[in-house]
């Protein structure tokens, strides 16, 4: 264990970075370069920071670590952060994809760049305080926080269609999180507290914990996000910069799933028992729906973007499994889909640098003069295609078991998705790929450039580390699942022992 | 130790060529990936005696995998003689197609990927053949589907060439759907995916049933379904065989090491491999033996009229495997292993002798532009002969044994389905044999039918491609003669230990007995074969496409591969386009965004419209609508008693 406070360090890293853009003066090319450079290094910084959070982990034990209580507003609420085996390797995601992000906009963004990294290095503190919140009002505030930045980055610094896009994400998210905060409140009255580990041992009566399933989740359904409020993810991605994409397929997707473990499971047992239907047939409608969809795109981001939807239906279904390997396989997924699709992201990205262009049939044939552009973007198709060997595989694997065990019909279904997810993974490779180089301006393509190999190298190694040797993974998952399960299972059985009295 | 170089040795090899290969040249990364495979294979030989031969069994752990909750998967080898026969049939033919490729290949640019990809083939079919539970025999079986979609579509340019290789994964893909479903319900009843625990375990929960879907059903006989039909699209079983023709779109010895000689044959191997579990199945059994011999049966009526060189071979492959998944049903598994190993031989070596003659025509594949080759290219010629009498069981070479042992097993066998299977395979074999002179007859005979340049360019290939033939040539003739003792003799029950598992009566010792016009039929059918063969294309050459113009329709039929590619087409690609299509213009344009965020917004707007009336400037209209909020507000409140 560390004796000091790193969970608050890593809160207040980035905004240390963005303190320090605002005071560069200037918008001439040193003043660029060395707003980049700040940014670069805070986020390097709070990387090197969530590795040292991982090496000091204790994995075999369910309870927050790290602990740090503040008290704030009152005696109800404190600024209360932790972490245990279910939030500690979203922050390491996180704070992976950043830097990765900051490379990535090295040299697309030209304008308002201090904004520009302010913003990514502000939404970066956001979400980590969302992984290591302890306390309800704290999370929310962090959760909704989020909205900003990233609605600033799709709205200035986004496509042609910005100002449509940003609005869809921030009604459609806004909408979710009234109910949540409904709810929020209702549970503040109720129980005195917004401290989450007080709220976990609370035990609601359960016709209140159908209520308050459903307000959190609105909010949850829309972020991940699930069938049918699905529909502003595709208009988000395809508008936002490259790096906003990596971001919102990588952190801010997963914070619906994040919830519902967090949350819904543990707060409202009775309730997500109940409702596991209702999770079941909207995520096999997103599996089977969205990825026939996905066949029909003519937009590269787009096509990822509903396969995205897909990816994240096999989430649900594993949360909702309800066993050992469905929510294991759930949260591997959530990360695998974070690397895998934040890679894919950027390999579109590095064709719209060259070209200006994300339809598909606008391309092709490029394997003939980016041959290592080729080969990265192979791998990651494989990957988000489930092939054993990458991480993709092992997260569809275990969800897919687990929701075997919970419904066969489920499984079934949600298996066709695999099929699918190649025919429309390997359509779109093919599209853009292989075939004769034969349109003019793609000759001239340069392949990879030194910092995009050097950002997609960590991705690689991630991706077939994870499916090689998930267990470096897994086994910091496994005592926290176990302890989710248990508690969940106990609650059920007081309720129905309640039932019988 | 041996085991793991074995394995690991073709994988050193594909990552030396796969990334350093522009650094290293064509030759070097030709050099270290054959000298490799050459290596695994010495050892594989090795280990054949030590296990197979020395009744020795390991299991050999590498590392962990997946564990989760009471699922526990590592990362480990099981050797016994299965895996022995296999590792012996994967790294000799593919250390021959190497050794092959270095000539095959030599004018190609992208020798480094090639070689490459070989590798990264050879390593995931091994990691297949020496998997101890079912999810790593799986990780080998979408490894070896990945670097056959490498391969197919090696020729990127091609657009014939992707799509043959797109085909050949989403088909797969579709069998790979029952397989896992098929792991996840063994895990399911079983509470392991490890081989031997399944296999100690399946004693016990015969008649178990559980719920599939919304059924009730026998447990064993629905996870060894769901295993089967991974196995027919791996095997290219009928109903999911249509992309192996197609594959031929790759390089030829692809063709003859992937879609020959071990990738396919991965169905059979499973099968086997799982005998303690599908002879618990009677049902699973039955469905195993008829669509293998359907298979049999259907693939060689198709290759009775298709031109391309390799398609013939292809579409006898496919038939062949039928035979091998209907000897496995009728429960001689030992045939069935028989026959992959020693058609692992005399297929590989056809595959590559019509790679020898695309090579020597300018890359012609029409056998209708061939003809006259015999004394262009002798050598090949003569090889292709060896390799053609061993297909069809000339006696005493290597099919003679395999194939007419799997025929009188299904004779000999009274499980259901066995007839059905015998007369299948009965005229199968013959259609085989005319077949095969046919593409003998029509590439080597008459007289030439190419351009006078192709001619001119015609060559015997170089030692470096004939070299590998003829190792495979001495296979085809003499491995029937030399293992049919260990593999289906006497010694057989020794051989194999507990690697096949059989209930009930010894299929193989019944099929030694078999009455003696049983036992001559194989050799008749192949006789009548060739002498049709020689009559269509020796004598009467005007006689078949006479034929073809009498009966059109049936030809037609042939000629179209019974026309399974235009009704998946029809049936399932095209829907799923448009049903996408619809979907995201109808569902997610119209109907979610439309009520939706859209539609909200359109409301808003039009009613900002419409209060925008009421913003009419005078100061008592304002004044107005505070005295109605004001008023609202008190009511509420008054009646909500706050």
């Amino acid at each position: 264990m560390v004796d000091w406070p790193i969970l608050s360090v890593m809160l207040l890293v980035p905004v240390i970075g963005a303190l320090i853009m605002l005071m560069v003066r200037g918008d001439d090319d040193l003043a660029k370069r060395n707003i980049r450079y700040v940014a670069l290094w805070s986020t390097l910084v709070t990387f090197v920071l969530s590795l040292v959070l991982w090496a000091n982990f204790d994995p075999s034990t369910p309870d927050f670590q790290f602990v740090e209580k503040y008290p704030w507003l009152g005696d109800a609420i404190s600024f209360h952060l932790g972490v245990d085996g279910i939030s500690i390797l979203f922050i390491v995601l996180t704070a992976f994809l950043m830097p990765i992000c900051v490379l990535a906009s090295w040299e697309t963004i030209q304008t308002r760049v201090k904004e520009y990294m302010i913003a990514f290095l502000v939404l970066e503190t956001l979400m980590i305080g969302v992984f290591v919140a302890l306390d309800l009002f704290t999370f929310y505030i962090f959760f909704e926080g989020g909205l900003i930045p990233m609605f600033l980055i799709i709205g200035v610094w986004g496509g042609v269609r910005r100002i449509y896009a940003s609005f869809k994400f921030f009604l459609y998210t806004l909408l979710g999180s009234v109910f949540m905060l409904v709810a929020v409140l209702y549970m503040f009255f109720e129980a005195g507290t917004t401290d989450i580990p007080v709220l976990m041992a609370y035990g609601f009566a359960p016709e209140i914990q159908t209520w308050l399933w459903l307000g959190f989740f609105a909010s949850f359904a829309v972020k991940m996000p699930m069938w049918p409020v699905h529909t502003w993810l595709p208009d988000a991605h395809v508008e936002a910069p490259t790096a906003g994409s990596v971001i919102l397929a990588g952190v801010l997707l997963k914070m619906g799933g994040y919830g519902f473990l967090r949350f819904s499971l543990p707060m409202f047992p009775d309730a997500s028992h109940d409702f596991t239907w209702l999770v079941f047939a909207l995520s096999l409608v997103a599996v089977v729906y969205t990825s026939l969809v996905a066949l029909a795109q003519e937009d590269m981001k787009k096509l990822i973007a509903y396969s995205s939807v897909a990816h994240m239906g096999f989430v649900t279904i594993g949360i909702f499994a309800l066993n050992t390997q469905g929510i294991e396989g759930a949260i591997f997924q959530m990360l695998s889909h974070g690397i895998v699709s934040g890679a894919l992201f950027l390999c579109v990205g590095v064709v719209y640098d060259r070209l200006h262009t994300r339809e598909i049939g606008r391309y092709g044939g490029l394997v003939n003069n980016m041959p290592k552009y080729a080969v990265v973007f192979l791998i990651f198709s494989l990957a988000s295609v489930g092939l054993p060997g990458t991480s993709g595989f092992v997260g569809e694997f275990l969800a897919l078991v687990g929701a075997y065990k919970a419904n066969t019909w489920v499984a079934f279904i949600a298996a066709t998705g695999v099929i699918l997810g190649a025919a429309y993974m390997l359509y779109l490779y093919r599209r853009v790929v292989f075939g004769e180089l034969v349109k003019e301006d793609l000759i001239r393509l340069p392949d990879l450039n030194l910092r995009e190999v050097a950002i997609f190298v960590p991705l690689v190694i991630v991706v077939l580390w994870m499916g090689v040797y998930p267990a470096a993974f897994l086994d910091v998952i496994h005592v926290s699942v176990e302890n989710l399960l248990n508690q969940y299972g106990a609650a059920l059985a007081a309720t129905a022992e309640g039932m019988a009295r | 130790m041996l085991y793991k170089l074995i394995v690991f040795l073709p994988l050193a090899g594909f990552l030396v060529a796969g990334l350093f290969g522009r650094q290293i040249g064509d030759r070097a990364s030709q050099v270290v990936t054959s000298g490799l495979l050459v290596v695994s294979a010495l050892l594989s030989v090795i280990a054949f005696f030590d296990v197979a031969l020395g009744g020795n069994s390991y299991r050999i752990l590498v590392a962990d995998w997946i564990y989760s909750g009471d699922l526990a998967i590592d990362w480990a080898l099981k050797i016994d003689t299965l895996t022995a026969v296999m590792l012996v049939v994967v790294t000799g033919v593919s250390s021959i197609v190497h050794i092959y490729s270095i000539g095959y290949m030599s004018h190609d640019p992208h020798n480094p990927r090639f070689f490459a990809y070989l590798s990264l083939f050879t390593f995931a079919m091994l990691m297949l053949v020496t998997a101890d539970n079912l999810v790593q025999m799986f990780f080998g079986w979408e490894g070896v589907g990945l670097a056959s979609y490498l391969l197919i579509g090696f020729w990127y340019k091609k657009p014939s060439a992707n799509a043959a290789a797109i085909k050949a994964f989403l088909v797969n893909r579709i069998g790979d759907f029952g397989f896992s479903l098929g792991i996840f319900a063994a895990f399911v009843l079983f509470n392991t995916v490890s081989l031997d625990a399944i296999f100690a375990g399946v004693a016990g929960a015969e008649g178990a049933t559980f719920t599939f879907l919304s059924w009730e059903l026998n447990a064993i006989t629905t996870i060894s379904i769901l295993l089967f039909i991974g196995a027919m699209g791996k095997s290219a079983q009928l109903g999911l065989h249509t992309w192996l023709p197609d594959a031929m779109e790759g390089p030829t010895p692809v063709s003859a090491l992937i879609h020959a000689a071990t990738m396919v044959t991965a169905g059979v191997f499973l099968v086997v491999r799982m005998s303690p579990l599908f002879e618990y199945s009677e049902t699973a059994l039955t469905l195993v033996t008829v669509v293998g011999a359907a298979t049999a049966f259907f693939a060689a009526t198709v290759g009775l009229v298709q031109n391309d060189i390799k398609r013939v071979i292809a579409y006898s492959t496919c038939s062949q495997l039928g035979y091998m998944f209907f000897a496995a049903g009728v429960g001689a598994y030992g045939a069935a292993m028989f026959h992959l190993f020693t058609h692992a031989f005399f297929k590989a070596l056809l595959f590559l002798g019509a790679g020898s003659v695309i090579h020597a025509m300018s890359d012609e594949q029409d056998m209708r532009n061939m003809g006259g080759l015999r004394t262009m290219i002798p050598a090949t010629y003569i090889l292709m002969i060896i390799g053609t009498i061993a297909l069809t069981g000339f006696p005493f070479t290597a099919g003679y044994y395999s194939k007419d042992m799997i025929i009188e097993a299904a004779y000999a066998s009274h499980s259901p389905g066995s007839q059905f299977a015998f007369l299948m395979g009965v005229s199968a074999a013959l259609m085989t044999s005319f077949y095969s002179w046919r593409l003998i007859f029509m590439t080597f005979h008459g007289a030439p039918r190419s351009s006078e340049e192709v001619i001119s360019h015609v060559h015997e290939s170089p030692k470096v491609m004939i070299l590998p033939l003829v190792v495979l040539a001495l296979g085809a003739l003499f491995a029937g003669l030399i293992f049919n003792g260990y593999f289906i003799g006497d010694g057989r029950l020794a051989f194999w230990g507990d690697a096949i598992f059989t209930m009930g009566a010894d299929v193989i010792e019944e099929a030694h007995h078999a009455p003696l016009i049983v036992k001559f039929l194989p050799a008749i059918m192949m006789v009548t074969g060739f002498l049709i063969a020689v009559w269509f294309y020796i004598w009467r050459t005007d006689l078949p496409a006479a034929l073809a113009r009498t009966w059109k329709g049936l030809y037609q039929f042939l000629l179209n591969k019974w026309y399974f590619d235009e009704l998946y087409d029809w049936l399932f690609v095209r829907p799923a386009f448009r049903i996408g299509h619809f979907l995201w213009k109808q569902g997610d344009g119209k109907t979610i965004d439309g009520l939706g965020p859209d539609g909200v917004a359109a409301a808003v707007m039009a009613a900002a419209k419409k209060i925008r009336l009421v913003q009419s400037g005078y100061v008592y209209h304002y004044a107005f609508a505070m005295l109605i909020g004001v008023a609202l507000a008190v009511t509420y409140f008054m009646i909500g008693g706050f």
